[in-house]
């Protein structure tokens, strides 16, 4: 079994994604057909909200992992931060768009579930405002990442404003607890078990699971390309050092 | 689900919306990776980074 030490080796890195991906990406695809099934084909139309019950079959687990990967990010920078592990600005830089989209799709298809349940696309809720902060500070770091484009020098200030930001994570997750929204609290992961009928929870779950493990397959890939990337950017000064001596050389000659 | 009854504009665009942004997610990273693969593969072949300069065999 690898440790955490092993996989800090880019080039073991590269070996075990290369290994774990397909397996990854397979396991992603049967659970998200498994679970569209259940979700079109299966569940009934619930009894307040009709048919428009698919939507939480996308939203929640697009909620889920917007919040998943910003924690994932927000580890990482302590890697690079506190224990300097060389694939952690990586693991950082890659999870950032990934993150971004989940928030996109969570915000978008909240919307459209939205405006026939509540007359509104969007309120200015707890919920909704936070988890809208969140996709501002996505692209925030993104953006940071962007203007600083040599990744020595863009490791500690990514690293440093996602921590900061990390504090809207809990805001968002209890949100519905500490302030009075339109959004509903809680409804799976409660005090209590979740309050969601079984013939429904259970292709939430799946579905859950497949986007978790899609998610983290492209993570993988993105990962391997930055490693990629940073080889290439070394390789490449190498080069042009190289052909400079060359030249130097040609002209003492 | 033989019906999405009234409201099926709103859970049809929900899943378009899903299908946009992850296939535009996965298109890109997946293109990156490759165009990262083809870029380091031919600084390699080219000789980059070895010590002697020449070429890979």
């Amino acid at each position: 079994m690898a440790s955490l030490i092993d996989l800090a080796n880019p080039t073991r890195f590269m070996r075990l994604s290369g290994l774990l991906l397909p397996w990854l990406a397979g396991a992603a695809l049967l659970l998200l057909a498994v679970g569209f099934y259940l979700a079109w084909f299966v569940v009934p139309a619930d009894y307040q909200q009709g048919e428009t019950i698919r939507i939480m079959f996308v939203h929640v687990p697009a909620a889920w992992l917007a919040l998943m990967f910003y924690t994932m990010m927000a580890v990482s920078a302590l890697g690079t931060l506190v224990w300097r592990h060389p694939l952690a600005d990586v693991a950082q830089k890659a999870a950032a768009p990934i993150g971004a989209c989940f928030a996109l799709i969570c915000l978008l298809t909240g919307a459209f579930w939205g405006k026939p349940m509540w007359g509104t696309y969007w309120v200015w809720d707890a919920r909704l405002t936070s988890v809208l902060v969140l996709l501002l500070i996505y692209l925030g770091i993104i953006a940071l990442r962007r203007a600083l484009d040599e990744p020595s020098r863009a490791g500690r200030p990514v690293a440093i404003l996602t921590l900061v930001g990390f504090v809207n994570v809990p805001i968002i997750k209890f949100s519905v607890d500490w302030w009075n929204t339109l959004h509903q609290p809680a409804s799976v992961f409660r005090a209590g078990g979740p309050t969601i009928h079984p013939s429904m929870l259970w292709p939430l779950l799946i579905l859950a699971t497949g986007f978790t493990l899609l998610a983290l397959a492209l993570h993988l890939v993105a990962m391997r390309a930055e490693i990629m990337r940073r080889r290439v950017r070394t390789l490449t000064i190498l080069e042009a050092e190289r052909l400079d001596r060359l030249a130097l050389q040609g002209v003492l000659a | 689900m033989s019906d999405l009854g009234p409201h099926a504009g709103f859970i049809l665009a929900s899943y378009g919306a899903v299908f946009v942004v992850l296939g535009g997610l996965i298109a890109g990273i997946l293109l990156d990776h490759r165009a990262q693969a083809r870029a380091l593969d031919a600084l390699e072949r080219r000789g980059a980074g070895r010590r002697s300069g020449r070429a890979a065999p």
